[in-house]
């Protein structure tokens, strides 16, 4: 790997040092989908900041460029155009080996399909995200099953998640997702294939990863999850606008509206 | 991540769909099995062949003077009298003895006369004059009686020894008697019967008598034939050494019949029995490989969520590439072991079915399964490699 020291970033603004709370800073980040001769800007001109310990939704109707935005947070993708600062390094022209490198052990993922390993057992598909950062197998079965205990569902461990409920799949997910600590936890949906009372479930444990000091990005289509976080922001045809705690109310309104 | 992971991960990729590996390994085992119990055939018939020629023919040495084929008796250039002695001397050779015809004419030969007087008691019999080294040569044994020695030979005895086919034709059984036998007029004391041969079978029918006898009263010059019986290993060396010993002015005056050497034999007997079989084991394996290929490249398409989510919580291109190019390479290592046990079997069983001692190399129960392994390695290389390429945004959409 050859990322570049933190401290190598020192001009002023976006420099990283141990009081530095920003856990992402993204600067006119551009996403442009080229298909053929057609040019679809999903994002432009993004500008967003994340604090560590923050929980942040993102809303906006369908197609407005959410699950791209959530791509680029979590290195899966990268802008077109844009400086994008994660823990006060520059990946947006990170080569595809070190973007895989910091995902890996920084970010964490939670899908709207969950995405388990259907012949695998809960503990396996736990695991599995420590298997490529180099933990050794008696410290990830360790790390599993305290990650399975903090989501409820250690006495699952040995099940396949075939016979698990919607809900404890996600639950598993969640635990996949924070078992390797890491400083992001990204969600897109996370609720979307679930039921409202299972939904609660999940999303009180949400709530607790955040007072744990985990900073979270979800999106989500619900005004009443939005309303969770401590923070909204809200994306219109590929522009992002802050939601300010006094239009909360008024903007969760308005989503409910565009559903 | 270390082998031990890997070799995890790709293991639970096979057994979450075992039906479906065992039905993809089954071209390689019986590409495999194909190769192995060719082979194994043909060794272990090529084996049996060399076994049971290498007793007898591989010590066997035959110097004629015929001339080789365009050769006539004009040209024939003699044995010397002490041709034994000169090849005995040689390293190598167990014994040496010397024969040929004698031109006895028009005569018939008869027994003692019997009360037998309708009875037919002249016959035409051939005559051979031999050295006394010669039945030791032949792998010669008596039924009774003697076989002459130096002594007959240096005093030119009128004696004979009977192969068993003159014997009965003369109706000489015993010899204790010192029966006598006739060639026209002039009588030979017969010394024994012979009772088998392992070489020159044409001794088994005719009246053999000392070469010095046969020149004492016939037109016979020189032995035709000098056998020589070699230890194991030293037939190509005295049939060089032979000619040589015998007349080292004209070496090439002889014709020197040796064994052919049991590799070349060998060689000969697995390489033409099987190409066949070779050809359908290579391409039962191609489709093998075709099959693993496939059945892997089907399994990257329906497990693309999967790569998605694992390129997503830190797994490299070469990590993807590595999962499914050990996945192929253990169906292949798999389908090879499987292959290579069923050709043993079929080895052994033809083998026992025959009563035949099955021969194996060594190489093949080791190389057999590498050849599989080597095989599922090749078969994986595109399908890991689309695998590899999906980008990781792509995976996770279309998956689940
Ligand atoms: N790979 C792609 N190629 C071309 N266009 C794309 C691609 N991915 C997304 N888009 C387009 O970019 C825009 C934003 O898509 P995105 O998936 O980010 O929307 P979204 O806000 O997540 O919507 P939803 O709420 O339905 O999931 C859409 O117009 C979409 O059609
Ligand atoms: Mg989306």
């Amino acid at each position: 790997m050859t990322l570049v020291g933190a401290a190598e970033y020192s001009d002023g603004e976006l420099s990283a040092t141990a009081s530095d709370d920003r856990v992402l800073v993204l600067d006119g980040i551009e996403r442009t989908y080229t298909t053929g001769d057609v040019e679809v800007p999903a994002l432009s001109d993004v500008h967003l900041t994340v604090r560590r310990g923050e929980y942040v939704s993102v809303v906006g109707p369908s197609g407005s460029g959410k699950s791209t935005l959530l791509n680029i947070l979590g290195l899966l993708d990268r802008p077109t155009a844009g400086s994008y600062h994660f823990e006060g390094l520059e990946v947006a022209d990170l080569d595809e080996t070190d973007r895989t490198s910091v995902r890996g052990r920084r970010i964490g993922f939670v899908f709207q399909s969950f995405h388990l390993l259907s012949h695998r057992s809960v503990l396996e598909n736990v695991t599995l995200s420590m298997l490529y950062t180099g933990a050794g197998p008696a410290e990830r079965v360790e790390r599993a099953t305290a990650a399975l205990e903090s989501v409820g569902l250690a006495h699952r461990a040995s099940f396949t998640p075939t016979r698990l409920s919607g809900g404890e799949r996600q639950r598993v997910a969640v635990a996949r997702a924070i078992v390797a600590e890491p400083a992001l936890l990204l969600a897109d949906e996370p609720t979307g294939n679930l039921d409202s009372h299972t939904s609660d479930a999940v999303l009180a444990l949400f709530d607790e990863l955040r007072t744990r000091g985990l900073t979270i990005v979800m999106i989500t289509h619900d005004a009443s999850i939005a309303s969770r976080a401590d923070r909204a922001v809200r994306i219109r045809d590929g522009r992002l606008t802050e939601v300010d705690a006094a239009d909360m109310a008024r903007a969760v309104a308005q989503i409910g509206q565009e559903r | 991540m270390s082998w031990r992971d890997l070799a995890t991960e790709a293991i639970a990729g096979l057994a979450s769909r075992p039906a479906r590996t065992l039905l993809t390994v089954l071209g390689t085992v019986l590409g495999i099995a194909a190769l192995v119990a060719t082979l194994g055939i043909a060794q272990t018939a090529g084996n049996r062949i060399v076994g049971n020629f290498s007793e007898l023919e591989a010590t066997s040495v035959e110097v004629t003077n015929d001339g080789g084929f365009w050769g006539s008796s004009s040209s024939r250039v003699a044995f010397p009298r002490d041709a034994e002695d000169r090849l005995r001397r040689l390293n190598g050779v167990s014994a040496v003895g010397a024969m040929g015809t004698v031109p006895i004419g028009e005569d018939l030969a008869s027994a003692v006369k019997l009360d037998d007087p309708s009875g037919r008691n002249e016959f035409q019999i051939d005559v051979m004059a031999a050295s006394p080294g010669l039945l030791e040569a032949v792998k010669g044994s008596l039924r009774t009686g003697r076989w002459f020695d130096a002594g007959h030979e240096t005093r030119a005895d009128d004696v004979v020894v009977l192969g068993p086919g003159a014997a009965a034709q003369l109706g000489v059984y015993r010899v204790d008697q010192q029966p006598v036998v006739f060639l026209g007029d002039r009588p030979f004391v017969v010394m024994g019967i012979l009772e088998d041969v392992a070489r020159q079978s044409n001794l088994l029918g005719a009246i053999i008598m000392p070469e010095a006898t046969a020149r004492k009263h016939y037109e016979y010059t020189s032995a035709s034939t000098v056998q020589i019986d070699v230890q194991i290993g030293a037939s190509e060396l005295i049939g060089a050494q032979a000619p040589i010993a015998l007349n080292p002015d004209n070496p090439d005056a002889y014709r020197v019949r040796t064994p052919p050497s049991p590799d070349a034999l060998r060689n000969r007997v697995e390489s033409d029995a099987n190409a066949l079989f070779l050809i359908l084991g290579a391409v039962s394996l191609l489709v093998g490989a075709i099959g693993i290929a496939n059945v892997t490249l089907v399994s990257v398409l329906e497990r693309v969520g999967e790569i998605g989510l694992r390129r997503a919580v830190g797994a490299r291109r070469r990590h993807i590439a590595s999962q499914f190019l050990v996945e192929s390479t253990a169906m292949g290592l798999v389908g090879g072991v499987m292959g290579a046990t069923a050709g043993i079997l079929i080895v052994v069983g033809l083998a026992a079915a025959r009563d035949w001692t099955p021969v194996l190399s060594p190489l093949i129960p080791v190389g057999a399964p590498l050849l599989g392994a080597l095989t599922g390695l090749v078969a994986g290389v595109y399908p890991s490699l689309r695998a590899a390429s999906l980008e990781p945004v792509e995976a996770l959409r279309s998956g689940t």
